[in-house]
């Protein structure tokens, strides 16, 4: 560093190990774009029901706005007969907006993941709507007074077997998938970076009874656990963030533990405890950001099993509440109807491009962090 | 020496620059030396000065392509090294020229054994094999005096001393006899009476096989004693070059004169009989229990500290020397109470002995330890201001941001740095800096006692000489008391005015530092001093091996 550098350093800017480490990451180009293309894809779905959903999000009618997706207004709002949530689908509230001069705008696609198609023209799981020929579109297009199949709602990717959308369905299972793996490895992560700290940093009987314990519980077969759990609980989002909890905590433990073991005989560590510093500020100030390399290094991969174990529950049908969209369900779903390739191929290159996806980025972070990596 | 022979090595105008992304830095700028057949030639320099990247790239063993060779050329007996490939380079490495390394620790494989590291190497350049490479391991570990090499062969780099495996080092340096033999500081991870043995060795083995030798150090004193020829580096660049007696008694360049000067000169703290006494202690011992069988049960102890009793008075400094393994970083420890001991020890009148670490956090205020290794003993994640701070934080908790901060800058002050420094991070300092900012971390607190656990080792003479007047005018201004350890005699003289040596962890000789300087009682205490200060060995069984 020259005499040009200045002496404060804004909060904000990053530090030269930083720079190189994000510079390595860049250098992975494989992981890189890979990064992107996740961050956008997991953006848009977390807007998902603005991309599908059964409700426009925005009513104009008699003169006064509505927004749907936030609000959920009776049918009689609109002039209807029942206290009951608007349903916009229905042709019947159509007509009474239209009629008032009204209109509304949709999603592109107005699905969401639990709305049944009630005009499909083939028995559900039906194909995708651009499969279909003019043969079997006749039935719908008919009765609804239309021109032609080209003239339906579409069913971009068909539906699965009880006629609902699949585009819909996994767009929302993609979103939940992400979300369940993110809330698991953090969860697990920070349990995980405590026990592996507190067992590093004190050693001695603390270390080999926490070891000994996790040897055992490593041991129960977790899978038979969960299947027994999930038969008295009933499954729903946290029931089985909770369960899945009880098992995955312990894969950051030894990793975190040899860093702390490592790092409590730096001499900045001595040197601390010599100005009488507790052990807690210790371990969080000075040993933590050391262990955090090994950690972050281990975060995709960790993100990727998570999202891989909750859609193998789904698989056996012990994951979460019948009707939430969920990839696992879609495959299991393909399994069981064959003669219905749209629902197995569309699951299966969700699941394998989002676990793609993570694991490229895991790669690449893992280059990030490797101090020995030069890029010449 | 003068040159019966021709010219074994010819370094011309040699550059090396190394890439970083998009600059590069030009590590060795446009050098020239030769090295004659049987001769020695000292490279001499502090830290970052190209010394070691002069000597690897002779053997192209530099991460190219990130490194290269803007101009030059380095021939070997008339041959142009730097355009060989890497199958004929190889055949020079450990065949024609061979290399030693600083550090004897991590340049063996921990895994094979000594007779299997050395078969290999000659099995790769004689083919060797059985019972003539078996004769000839034995032969070579005999040369480099090492004791029952018949038992040594199947014993592990670990079993061995730092002093047996750097002498393992030279034996496969010298397995195919060559003609050059570059040693990067071998002696300096080693004690004063080791690297006396190991210098005297390499400088019979020289004369006895006639090979030429490219020393690379930072101690003047070790030059003196081995080389025909110094060239004295700084910044990349050779300022000066010439046989050893003329560059010694005429130096021309003014920095070989500021090396030539920078030796510590001994102006210890009076002693005050009539100050309050600042720590005591009686018989301490720190037994670390040797533990066997399932059971777990102690069959044992070592005796890191077995029974030392000292009284230090306010202002005074107390020196304790002695080899690696003898304990004296541990009474430093046992003393802050940052191991576990045996025994009273009594700071400014209070037991602290057996306190909680909760109840001696008020008496950590006042004293303070200072570490060996600069780049070890700061943490890389925090800014200068955040290191320095932390002590504040833990013992004045109530006090305000600007005072801190005006605590902080004075301390910066003190140890001669600039404050307006204090944002940036540690690895943008200097390893002499980064010690002064270990030493502002310590007396931000204003201590009346400091342990300094070798805090001039791991810097260059120019640096330590700074570092020990800095401690000096420290201990005059603030009245401090210190507690000096060290196995580097010359500057422990320079500071202390009373002495310990200690050897297995039990004290053998205690005095005014003067007195013990000037006659020494135990044969130890002469041996130490033979070794650091004429680089003498002493008569086995002495000291370690």
């Amino acid at each position: 560093m020259g005499l040009g550098v200045p002496p404060e350093r804004h909060l904000l800017a990053l530090s030269p190990l930083n720079r190189r480490r994000w510079q390595s990451f860049k250098a992975n180009r494989r992981g890189y774009w890979a990064f992107w293309i996740f961050l956008v894809l997991f953006v848009i779905s977390l807007f998902a029901e603005f991309i599908a959903n059964d409700k426009p999000f925005f009513v104009h009618f008699d003169g006064r706005s509505y927004f749907p997706v936030f609000v959920t207004y009776p049918e009689t709002a609109f002039g209807g007969e029942f206290e009951t949530a608007a349903d916009y689908r229905d042709p019947y509230l159509q007509k009474l907006i239209a009629e008032k001069g009204g209109f509304m705008l949709w999603p592109p696609i107005r699905y969401s993941y639990n709305t049944h198609n009630l005009d499909l023209p083939t028995p559900a799981p039906s194909k995708p709507t651009w499969m279909l020929t003019e043969e079997e579109c006749k039935s719908v297009v008919e009765r609804k007074g239309l021109n032609g199949c080209s003239d339906l709602e579409y069913n971009w990717l068909g539906t699965d077997d009880q006629g609902r959308d699949v585009a819909a369905r996994l767009i929302y299972g993609f979103r939940l998938s992400v979300l369940f793996g993110l809330a698991l490895t953090i969860v697990s992560s920070i349990i995980g970076v405590a026990a592996g700290a507190v067992q590093g940093y004190f050693g001695g009987w603390t270390d080999l009874l926490f070891q000994r314990f996790i040897e055992i519980w490593t041991s129960i077969p977790s899978l038979y656990l969960l299947l027994i759990i999930s038969s008295v609980l009933v499954p729903g989002f946290f029931v089985l963030l909770g369960i899945l909890l009880l098992f995955s905590w312990v894969s950051l433990v030894g990793l975190v533990r040899a860093e702390f073991l490592r790092g409590r005989n730096f001499e900045y560590i001595q040197a601390a405890r010599a100005l009488g510093v507790s052990n807690r500020k210790i371990m969080f100030r000075h040993l933590l950001p050391n262990a955090m390399v090994a950690t972050m290094t281990f975060l995709p991969f960790i993100l990727s099993s998570s999202v891989m174990t909750l859609t193998a529950l789904d698989f056996l049908g012990f994951g979460l509440p019948p009707g939430s969209p969920s990839l696992g369900e879609m495959l299991s779903q393909g399994k069981a109807n064959i003669q219905a390739p749209w629902l197995g191929i569309s699951g299966f290159l969700t699941v394998a491009i989002m676990l793609s996806l993570l694991i490229f980025i895991g790669e690449a972070v893992r280059d990030a962090f490797d101090p020995r990596k030069t890029f010449v | 020496m003068e040159a019966p022979y021709g010219k074994l090595l010819e370094v011309n105008d040699l550059s090396v620059a190394f890439r970083q992304g998009q600059r590069e830095t030009l590590a060795v700028d446009r050098i020239s030396f030769d090295i004659k057949r049987g001769e020695t030639v000292a490279l001499v320099g502090e830290s970052g000065s190209g010394k070691s990247v002069t000597a690897l790239s002779v053997l192209k063993l530099l991460p190219y392509p990130a490194a290269r060779h803007p101009s030059g050329s380095v021939r070997f007996k008339g041959q142009e090294l730097l355009q060989l490939r890497e199958p004929q380079i190889r055949h020079v490495r450990g065949n024609d020229i061979t290399i030693i390394f600083q550090e004897p620790m991590t340049s063996l494989n921990p895994l094979h054994t000594i007779e299997k590291q050395i078969g290999e190497i000659l099995l790769l350049h004689q083919g060797l094999t059985g019972e003539p490479a078996r004769k000839r391991t034995i032969e070579l570990l005999e040369q480099v005096g090492i004791p029952d090499p018949q038992m040594r062969l199947k014993s592990y780099p670990h079993q061995l001393s730092g002093g047996q495996r750097q002498r393992v080092m030279i034996a496969m340096a010298l397995a195919n006899e060559p003609d050059l033999l570059i040693a990067d500081e071998p002696t300096t991870a080693l004690d004063v009476t080791v690297q006396a043995q190991i210098l005297n060795l390499l400088k019979e083995l020289q004369t006895r096989l006639g090979m030429a030798m490219l020393f690379i150090t930072h101690d003047l004193g070790i030059v003196r004693k081995l080389a025909d020829k110094v060239c004295v580096m700084k910044e990349g660049k050779i300022v000066e070059q010439g046989p050893v007696e003329r560059v010694f008694t005429a130096p021309s360049h003014p920095y070989t004169r500021a090396l030539l000067a920078a030796e510590p000169t001994p102006d210890p703290a009076p002693v005050c009989a009539g100050a309050p006494v600042v720590i005591e202690t009686k018989d301490l011992k720190v037994w670390f229990p040797i533990k066997r069988g399932v059971m777990r049960r102690a069959v044992g102890h070592i005796k890191a500290v077995d029974g030392v009793s000292i009284e230090l008075r306010q202002g005074e400094t107390l020196g304790v020397v002695g080899e690696s393994g003898s304990g004296k970083t541990t009474l430093g420890l046992a003393i802050l109470r940052l191991v576990s001991s045996d025994g009273p020890i009594v700071f400014l009148g209070s037991t602290i002995a057996g306190l909680t670490f909760r109840k001696m956090r008020p008496f950590r205020r006042q004293m303070q330890i200072v570490f060996q290794d600069p780049y070890g003993s700061l943490s890389p994640r925090m800014s200068v201001s955040d290191i320095i701070e932390e002590g504040l934080w833990v013992h004045h908790p109530d006090m305000s941001r600007a005072e801190r901060e005006q605590r902080v800058i004075q301390a910066l002050l003190d140890v001669g740095l600039d404050p307006d420094t204090r944002f940036r991070y540690p690895h943008e300092f200097s390893g002499g800096q980064r010690q002064r900012i270990a030493v502002a971390r310590a007396i931000v607190l204003e201590p009346t006692f400091i342990v300094l656990d070798e805090p001039t080792s791991a810097l260059d003479m120019l640096i330590q000489a700074q570092m020990v007047d800095l401690l000096r005018a420290l201990q005059k201004r603030h009245n401090l008391t210190y507690i000096f350890i060290s196995h580097d005699l010359r500057v422990v003289a320079a500071l202390a005015c009373r002495l310990l040596v200690m050897r297995h962890g039990k004290v053998v000789e205690e005095g005014p530092a003067a007195e013990v300087f000037a006659n020494p009682k135990d044969p130890y205490t002469r041996a130490l001093l033979a070794a650091a200060f004429k680089l003498e060995t002493s008569p086995e069984g002495v000291v370690a091996q």
